[in-house]
């Protein structure tokens, strides 16, 4: 099975662990896998400030990257529902968040990693609602969670249960800066119900929406670190020093 | 005959018209919300109880998620031939005795109702259950031209009297604490100046409103659904003021907007399923009143209004909003209202549903509100007629920056952004420019006033390598 590694710009540009991770993970799953080294953004970042136009070059450029793929792989459900929404054609999904692949393509049933710390889950909106990586809070349907699974199978991860389980946190991209007041708010309020549950380290499929709850807990000095499900699932060194 | 306070009034209609004029800034109305933590906390914790009894009654209903799709295709089936459906309502409506008014705009609405109105010397109105006429500017118009008009219903009562538009569709005014309303209360009504619990209160404006409905004229409602088929009005309320109100005035007007329609009566069993679930968490409303024919000796009015519906209705992208059973759903749960309040928005309705159906009313006026959002899409997930709400915010995002209302600053840095990944090339090397300007810039520099993101965040630690570089060193065959 050829499988592109899909590494969203800001990943590829402030979280290098989170793609060396994800890679590593895959190539342990017995994936064959390849990083197309001319791949640059998704275009997202365009498109949700209104200037779609402006991306289409991005769009074209990707699906380029990633022709000669089985599948196409990403640490991020946010940057992959714009690709499924913008960029794949087939009618067969081609594009997949890391842990939707695990569960839906490769249906892991056991992984080899230990992370022994009291471990909150963020659940980014796009994963959920986009990509349905687990039953968003709203719908009257019978519960699942794709992340949460994944994450049972890491030995010592003690998942914490929080009060408002899929709030969303605040990042929305622009939205950060052009909402700056709200945007904080509503990572504050995240991490408040974080820090009642005693989480020590929150994590998610998205690396944009922990950049924000890491800048707020930096900035506040709180008792948090914020840490890629892939490196958790991989059992990176990383995840356990950082 | 000339009327002099005419004029004077229309001086403060024409005020108002020109504050209505003016752009809506979200984010800096939020941002003002936002400061008064205290405010924040509770406006915050009111509305996620009413998500939290939504999800509890919702989850009662057996196939709940089947029942939004029926709505949804209910509704899309008559919004595909609303015409046909309109004119049979009319017809059906007529042969019961109602008089049907057809008004294009709010202007026309306004005055079909001031000279039902005028032709009957009525000088004093109640008035219930009706976001159509606050979206018409109703009240306004009416009360320039002498009308003494009173909003009948508890929350809508307190705006009334507090002089500004309601912040929630189903709970006008959630936003004003208990301590405000006492004092409002006592200046208004004369309640003991102390006198804040609820029960008195609501007592007290039970008292002067019973004075009120008797003294009226008329009474003006809203619709919740039309039956085409009968030609039947229903109204959902929890307190009775519209039963009340039309029951006792001589004269009912009913004001909807087209959209309101259903086919036949047994698709109320959907819609009154989810309605009041989505909207309180209540099984049903308190009163769930059919009006059909007036009562002998009585009038009952229907004005049909477009204002906007018609030309949404030919526009793919967005006629989707029309389907909106107006249950407030969305405000509820959405993580930005319940944190900038409904009046950050300066539209009727406010929060997600207002974001969606704003622009496309005045997109000078409203530019901003289909990016006063996260794209969270929770709305979408909890709306009972299946409305794609984040996924319209995001298309009015495009028709905003081609029509021009997107800072060119913004507008600019999209391209430059576009041409910059169009090129593995420039994008590297932007990369490593930005990486090195966050790992060795001064902090002052970093953190300028021109950094909205670092003004209470921290900015991500650089790495020295990319994930590229890595991949390229570690991994360098190819």
């Amino acid at each position: 099975m050829k499988v592109g590694l899909f590494a969203p710009c800001y990943i590829d540009q402030f979280y290098p662990q989170a793609a060396v991770a994800t890679l590593e993970l895959l190539e342990r799953l017995g994936c064959d896998v390849a990083y197309p080294r001319g791949q640059t953004c998704c275009g997202q970042p365009m498109a949700n400030a209104g200037c779609a136009a402006a991306a289409e070059a991005a769009h074209r450029h990707i699906a380029a990257c990633f022709e000669e793929f089985d599948y196409v792989v990403g640490p991020s459900g946010s940057c992959v529902l714009h690709l499924r929404e913008y960029v794949e054609g087939a009618p067969s999904a081609r594009y997949y968040e890391l842990c939707q692949f695990l569960v839906e393509v490769l249906q892991v049933e056991r992984l080899d990693a230990a992370f022994p710390c009291r471990v909150g889950l963020h659940a980014s909106c796009h994963g959920l609602r986009g990509l349905r990586l687990a039953r968003a809070s709203e719908r009257q349907e019978p519960p699942f969670d794709y992340v949460a699974c994944l994450l049972d199978m890491v030995d010592g991860v003690e998942r914490v249960p929080l009060d408002r389980p899929d709030e969303c946190c605040g990042f929305g991209g622009m939205f950060a800066v052009e909402e700056e007041a709200v945007s904080v708010r509503m990572g504050a309020d995240r991490l408040a119900d974080h820090l009642r549950q005693n989480v020590e380290v929150i994590t998610g499929t998205d690396m944009s929406c922990l950049m924000h709850l890491e800048g707020l807990i930096r900035r506040r000095n709180l008792p948090l670190r914020v840490v890629h499900v892939a490196e958790i699932l991989n059992g990176s060194g990383e995840a356990r020093n950082a | 005959m000339h009327d002099p306070t005419h004029d004077l009034m229309d001086d403060g209609a024409r005020l108002a018209a020109a504050d209505r004029s003016a752009r809506v800034r979200h984010a800096d109305r939020a941002a003002r919300f936002v400061a008064d933590a205290g405010q924040t906390d509770w406006h915050d914790a009111v509305l996620w109880r009413i998500r939290g009894k939504r999800d509890a009654a919702a989850g009662r209903v057996e196939g709940w998620e089947r029942l939004r799709a029926l709505a949804s295709e209910i509704k899309e089936h008559t919004l595909s031939r609303l015409d046909e459906y309109l004119a049979a309502f009319e017809e059906a409506a007529t042969a019961n005795g109602a008089q049907v008014h057809w008004a294009a705009d709010a202007d026309a609405h306004n005055r079909i109702v001031r000279d039902l109105l005028r032709a009957r010397g009525v000088r004093r109105v109640v008035k219930s259950k009706s976001m159509l006429t606050e979206e018409c500017g109703l009240n306004p118009y009416l009360e320039a031209r002498g009308f003494k008009v009173v909003d009948t219903d508890l929350g809508e009562r307190i705006v009334q009297l507090r002089e500004e538009p309601p912040s929630h569709l189903v709970a006008p005014a959630i936003h004003v604490r208990k301590e405000e309303i006492a004092a409002l209360f006592h200046e208004k009504l004369g309640t003991p100046a102390d006198a804040d619990d609820p029960r008195l209160l609501a007592a007290a404006m039970r008292e002067d409103l019973r004075a009120r409905f008797l003294a009226a004229d008329a009474a003006i409602t809203g619709v919740n659904f039309a039956v085409a088929s009968t030609g039947a009005l229903v109204l959902v309320t929890n307190e009775g003021n519209a039963d009340l109100g039309a029951h006792l005035a001589p004269a009912h007007i009913a004001c909807m907007g087209i959209e309101k329609l259903i086919p036949k009566p047994e698709h109320l069993g959907v819609f009154l399923r989810l309605l009041a679930r989505s909207a309180t968490g209540q099984p049903l409303s308190v009163y769930t009143s059919y009006f059909r024919r007036p009562a002998p000796g009585r009038e009952l009015h229907v004005v049909l209004v477009d204002n906007g519906r018609s030309r949404r209705l030919a526009q793919p992208d967005f006629r989707a909003a029309l389907k909106c059973i107006r249950c407030g759903a969305c405000l509820n749960t959405c993580p930005v209202y319940r944190r900038s309040g409904g009046h950050s928005y300066g539209a009727t309705p406010s929060g997600p549903i207002g974001a969606i159906l704003a622009p496309g009313m005045d997109m000078k006026r409203y530019a901003s509100l289909p990016f006063a959002s996260s794209l969270c899409g929770s709305c979408s997930d909890v709306c009972p007629v299946k409305i794609d709400i984040h996924a319209q915010l995001h298309r009015w995002r495009q028709v905003a920056a081609r029509e021009g209302y997107v800072s060119w600053p913004k507008r600019w840095g999209m391209r430059v952004a576009g041409w910059i990944v169009r090129s593995p090339r420039r994008y590297r090397l932007a990369g490593r420019l930005v990486r090195g300007w966050l790992r060795h810039a001064p902090r002052r520099l970093r953190y300028g006033p021109w950094n909205a993101w670092g003004r209470q965040r921290e900015l991500p630690r650089a790495p020295d390598r990319s994930f590229g570089e890595w991949y390229a060193a570690e991994r360098g065959k190819k």
